[in-house]
């Protein structure tokens, strides 16, 4: 994890603070990089700097478990400097990344130039997940053990396929053994193969390869009967599907160590948002039905799908500058996670203290990370929000590297104000 | 409770091929056409049927214009209709395979217009592989070049659907009294689909899928059709059949078992034809598979109107070029 401890003193008063266990309004109180009390001022405590929280938010800093910081591999698109501060200037402390760089992260070695690049006091703390096998090529296991020694968090084989049974079945014997989480993102190779929508009546009618929803269900349902004999922990993430929710759910019912997240943008938009082959919104796993948003949305407000993540997945401008089957999939998600998600909440009625839950204390706990609430003792990352200072989504000003987003003109209420990362105030809107 | 543009967030874009008066700028799609813009263009191409019977086939109405057929796609028939469509109308047309140059060497499809706009071509006529390609290049296109889509990916072919609803028209009274099938690969089809909007907005009485179920997209109900899985039920009573090319590729992907399987399911026989209305007409956009989806004595037979098609689809390209230039001129 990056972020130096920071010397200075910080009180942050009046705030109203918002946190998966908390909705009350006290002062925090920060020395050395963590919260030092909240509530009383601890005896002697000097206030290096203050800020005055009244009318204001103050909930963890946001814990995103999905975002691709292009580097190393593809820096025309986006580099590791870039999207953390980006992150950080959004409320975003921690971002975990997929091992999908190039090279893939499946030796300590790129690890070490992540971490190294990543760090900085005035960004985001960069969690990373190591290959589950080597290049992620599916069919020899990674050197998890040694991936976990240099600090990766967990293992994944991002979206690229496994598609030996075998391999998955030692991959989550080997994973278990050494405690790592694997991360999923279920979607069936044979059964996604070539597909650029949701299999339904808008890929119908504009011709586009479809992905059913039975890519999402048989690729979870059988890591499910992997897990029940294997014992390991796995975080499915990227949830599309009301089937899918719907597994997740009745797995947490049997009591099987799974968590499971969903992208921001499929709480929504539904598939018809790439009516006009809008490259926009193409993204994957794709889109789905408007009963498969409502369900993940229900989803997220029962528990079901423990945390909201952005999928952030910056490209340039060419990548979507094409006929939409032959663009590339994904949205730039960091600056707009905390804003869509608070107007995803008032719409949709998702309490608010569930919301903040989802993007920090869940996703934290699924990292086994030390934050993601307000408490006495954890590392000092905060993000101070106003909900009352509306502005307008525009690509242009978007600060990661990809401009690439769908939801150019919405009016959206909720922005970062300050971020603290480990007690290092940031002002999110200086310039 | 459904939030109105939920999906979308935003509001529906307008249709992308129909200038600000409402007038057709591009010719993308079938989808958003109505009834009577249809009919007009149906209209003009009775005019310039006429003309090609003439000694001397040339108009002037694309006189001193330049139209550039892109065909990313292998395709002999259409692009040649498009040509003399063209020359017909006196432009200068320039030919250009794709298949075989520029992309080839890492230029981009956005790189490759913008060059042909700077030699002042006046409208592309597209055919690609990819869905969508036809939308793409209007979106990009300078505001003075039309785009005319031959046929993208699986999702439209414009032109094949106005010469099918001229030759239907010009054989049957009223579509609102017609059922129409439709039988074949619909889940590749772009024919199909523009067929389907097309006979929708003619408010056709019945349109009929037939298939199997491998061969039928999700939720081809919502398209505002009937499907069948059974060829003797699906024609039955029919007064229109358009019979739609198998690719050969459809064995590999495991859709169908075998050609000969499908012969016996789907194909056109002389028998099966029996069960449609006696004065049914048998349509396909070609080239045909004999022996696999229609037998030769009924492609070749007395309610086969496929020649005819052909003949037709020189008159529909040229209502369409004229059609779409001179929308254009009207604006400026």
């Amino acid at each position: 994890m990056s972020g130096t401890m920071n010397g200075k003193t910080l009180a942050i008063l009046h705030g109203r603070l918002l946190d998966a266990e908390t909705d009350r309004t006290a002062d925090i109180y920060i020395e050395n990089g963590c919260i030092a009390a909240v509530g009383a001022s601890p005896r002697g405590f000097r206030a290096d700097e203050t800020i005055d929280a009244k009318g204001m938010i103050v909930c963890p800093g946001l814990i995103d478990l999905c975002a691709r910081l292009r580097e190393p591999g593809y820096e025309y698109k986006a580099t590791i400097r870039g999207e953390t501060r980006a992150a950080a200037l959004s409320g975003i402390t921690t971002l975990c990344i997929p091992p999908d760089t190039n090279p893939v992260i499946d030796e300590p070695a790129v690890v070490d130039l992540i971490q190294k690049r990543a760090q900085a006091d005035d960004a985001a703390a960069v969690a990373v997940l190591g290959a589950l096998t080597t290049r992620l090529e599916g069919a020899q296991l990674s050197e998890m053990a040694t991936l976990k020694a240099a600090g990766c968090c967990g293992v994944s084989n991002a979206l690229r396929p496994v598609t030996n049974n075998r391999v998955w079945y030692r991959a989550l014997e080997y994973a278990a053994t050494h405690e790592l989480t694997l991360h999923v993102v279920p979607l069936d190779p044979a059964l996604s193969a070539n597909g650029v929508a949701h299999a339904g009546a808008v890929a119908t009618r504009l011709g586009l390869p479809g992905i059913p929803v039975s890519a999402e269900t048989v690729a979870i349902a059988q890591i499910l009967a992997l897990i029940e004999e294997t014992g390991a922990r796995v975080h499915f993430g990227r949830i599309s599907s009301a089937a899918g929710a719907a597994l997740i759910a009745s797995a947490k019912e049997r009591q099987l160590p799974v968590s499971a997240d969903v992208a921001l943008h499929q709480l929504l938009l539904n598939d018809t948002a790439i009516d006009g082959f809008d490259s926009q919104a193409h993204v994957i796993p794709p889109l789905r039905a408007e009963r498969d948003r409502k369900a993940l949305v229900a989803a997220v407000k029962s528990g079901a799908i423990d945390a909201i993540c952005s999928d952030h997945q910056p490209h340039n401008l060419d990548a979507k500058q094409n006929p939409f089957p032959t663009t590339e999939a994904g949205i730039s998600g960091l600056d707009t996670l905390l804003g869509l998600a608070w107007e995803l909440a008032q719409r949709e009625q998702i309490p608010q203290q569930r919301l903040i839950g989802a993007l920090t204390d869940a996703p934290g706990r699924i990292l086994k990370l030390q934050s993601g609430r307000i408490a006495q003792g954890l590392r000092a990352d905060l993000c101070i929000l106003s909900t009352d200072q509306a502005w307008t989504v525009e690509a242009q000003t978007l600060r990661s590297g990809g401009k690439n987003t769908p939801f150019t003109g919405m009016r959206l209420n909720a922005r970062a104000v300050y971020t603290v990362i480990a007690g290092k105030l940031l002002h999110c809107n200086a310039d | 409770m459904t939030t109105p543009g939920y999906g979308g967030l935003r509001a529906k874009a307008p249709n992308p091929q129909l200038n600000a008066q409402g007038k057709l700028q591009h010719l993308l799609d079938m989808e958003g056409l109505s009834h009577s813009q249809i009919n007009e263009i149906l209209d003009a191409t009775a005019s310039f049927i006429d003309i090609n019977d003439q000694a001397v086939k040339k108009v002037g109405d694309l006189k001193g214009k330049t139209v550039a057929n892109l065909f990313f796609e292998a395709s002999t028939r259409t692009r040649t209709t498009f040509e003399l469509a063209a020359k017909r109308l006196s432009a200068d047309v320039l030919n250009i395979n794709v298949g075989t140059s520029s992309t080839t060497k890492g230029e981009s499809l956005l790189d490759m217009i913008k060059n042909l706009e700077a030699m002042q071509c006046d409208m592309f006529i597209v055919r690609h592989g990819d869905s969508g390609a036809a939308h793409f290049l209007a979106q990009h296109a300078a505001p003075h070049v039309s785009v005319v889509n031959a046929g993208d990916g699986q999702h439209a072919h414009p032109t094949q659907a106005l010469l099918d609803m001229f030759t239907i028209r010009k054989h049957k009274e009223d579509f609102g009294k017609l059922t129409v099938a439709i039988v074949g690969d619909i889940l590749h089809s772009r024919v199909a689909r523009s067929d389907i909007h097309a006979l929708n907005s003619l408010r056709t009485g019945e349109i009929r899928v037939v298939a199997p179920r491998s061969l039928m997209p999700p939720d081809v109900e919502t398209l505002g059709v009937k499907p069948f899985y059974a060829m003797d039920q699906g024609i039955r009573g029919a007064d229109v059949i358009i019979m739609l090319r198998l690719q050969k590729e459809r064995m590999q992907g495991a859709f169908l078992p075998s050609e000969r399987e499908y012969f016996r399911l789907y194909g056109l026989t002389q028998s099966r034809l029996q069960l449609a209305r006696k004065d049914a007409i048998v349509m396909h956009p070609g080239p045909a598979n004999r022996g696999v989806e229609i037998e030769s004595q009924v492609a070749d037979g007395p309610q086969s109107v496929i020649l005819e098609q052909v003949t037709i689809g020189i008159a529909v390209r040229m209502a369409v070029l004229s059609t779409v230039m001179k929308n254009r001129q009207a604006r400026s």
